[in-house]
């Protein structure tokens, strides 16, 4: 279920004054997001009674490729005693890809962002504990970058095949 | 051919054997495997060991640490970040040991063998494997057979002239 449109609009709108943008065809119902008032959004819409999204279930990357020149960080929202989901996007530059963390709002972010930071190499202002988590500490680059290529060797191994 | 053990009982209760057939049987009688599954092959391996395939009828009782294991199964996707360990865990096993390679994955990469940038294309690029076992993942029977082919390889080992400690010579002799 998502979450009631006209509510949220009214929500962002006591946050900012500008116009909000959805994503077109977006399930769950989700908009787009400045990422300057990524935080205050976010927190608003895990106090706020109306909404409660006790839960980030999911925070994903995404890379549009250096022609598009552009990153985008989605977070999936949850609330468990209403049952409405609902996403954030937030669209950042490809050249140094920086966003805030959400991690003081929900702990699940920690893990999720590390994810992002290891696989896109966004980087998470205020995070706890920034640290690649499923590549090796010493890997180089971002893996799922479109403009990605792997290192020859790897400590001494060869990677190709 | 007849075990070890059927052939000598008749004559009064002697066994005459060669110290390298003993040592052979001892050794591929009662191969100590690791307790380590890396993904998929090691639901296979877990199954191989249940009453179904009862992989302690080889007299192979999973031990939980490197250094009271004879063989250590390869079972599953070889990582990068997985490859170091794997290799620690390897040199801490003590000899004999062997190594069997269960699946495509630690054989050559697997599926991941093209766009697979985290994976090791073959777990033979970090430590020597003595039985290759194909499938993805490979069926308790298969891994079973790629165990009575280790049984063999042990079997014909001998004393007499270690091949492992030939090779060795044979390497030091083309560093200096």
């Amino acid at each position: 279920m998502s979450v009631k449109r006209e509510d949220l609009l009214a929500l962002i709108r006591q946050i900012t004054s500008e116009e909000v943008v959805e994503i077109p065809n977006s399930t769950p119902y989700g908009i787009i997001v400045k990422k300057e008032i990524l935080l205050s959004v976010c927190d608003q819409l895990h106090k706020n009674s109306a909404f409660y999204f006790d839960m980030l279930s999911c925070v994903t990357g995404v890379d549009n490729g250096p022609e598009a020149g552009t990153m985008e960080v989605i977070y999936h929202l949850y609330s468990i005693p209403f049952n409405h989901s609902l996403a954030l996007k937030v669209i950042l530059p490809r050249e140094n890809p920086e966003v805030e963390s959400v991690a003081s709002i929900w702990k699940s972010a920690n893990w999720l962002e590390r994810e992002v930071y290891d696989m896109f190499g966004i980087s998470f202002k205020n995070h706890p504990d920034l640290r690649r988590i499923l590549m090796p500490a010493d890997w180089k680059g971002y893996p799922l970058r479109k403009d990605y290529k792997h290192e020859e060797y790897y400590r001494g191994v060869k990677i190709e095949y | 051919m007849k075990g070890l053990l059927d052939q000598q009982f008749e004559n009064g209760g002697v066994i005459i054997t060669k110290v390298d057939d003993l040592l052979n049987w001892s050794r591929l009688s009662s191969l100590f495997p690791m307790t380590f599954g890396l993904a998929c092959c090691a639901i296979e391996f877990m199954s191989t060991g249940s009453t179904v395939y009862d992989m302690d009828r080889f007299g192979m009782v999973p031990r939980a640490t490197p250094r009271q294991s004879d063989v250590m199964i390869v079972s599953g996707t070889v990582t990068f970040k997985m490859a170091d360990r794997i290799k620690q865990l390897y040199e801490q096993m003590s000899e004999p040991r062997y190594v069997i390679s269960m699946g495509s994955c630690s054989n050559c990469g697997g599926p991941y063998w093209q766009h697979g940038y985290h994976v090791v294309k073959g777990v033979d690029r970090i430590i020597p494997v003595d039985v290759y076992v194909p499938g993805c993942p490979p069926r308790p029977e298969a891994l079973i057979g790629g165990i009575l082919k280790l049984h063999e390889k042990i079997r014909n080992e001998s004393r007499m002239k270690p091949t492992a400690i030939e090779q060795l010579i044979e390497k030091e002799s083309h560093v200096s």
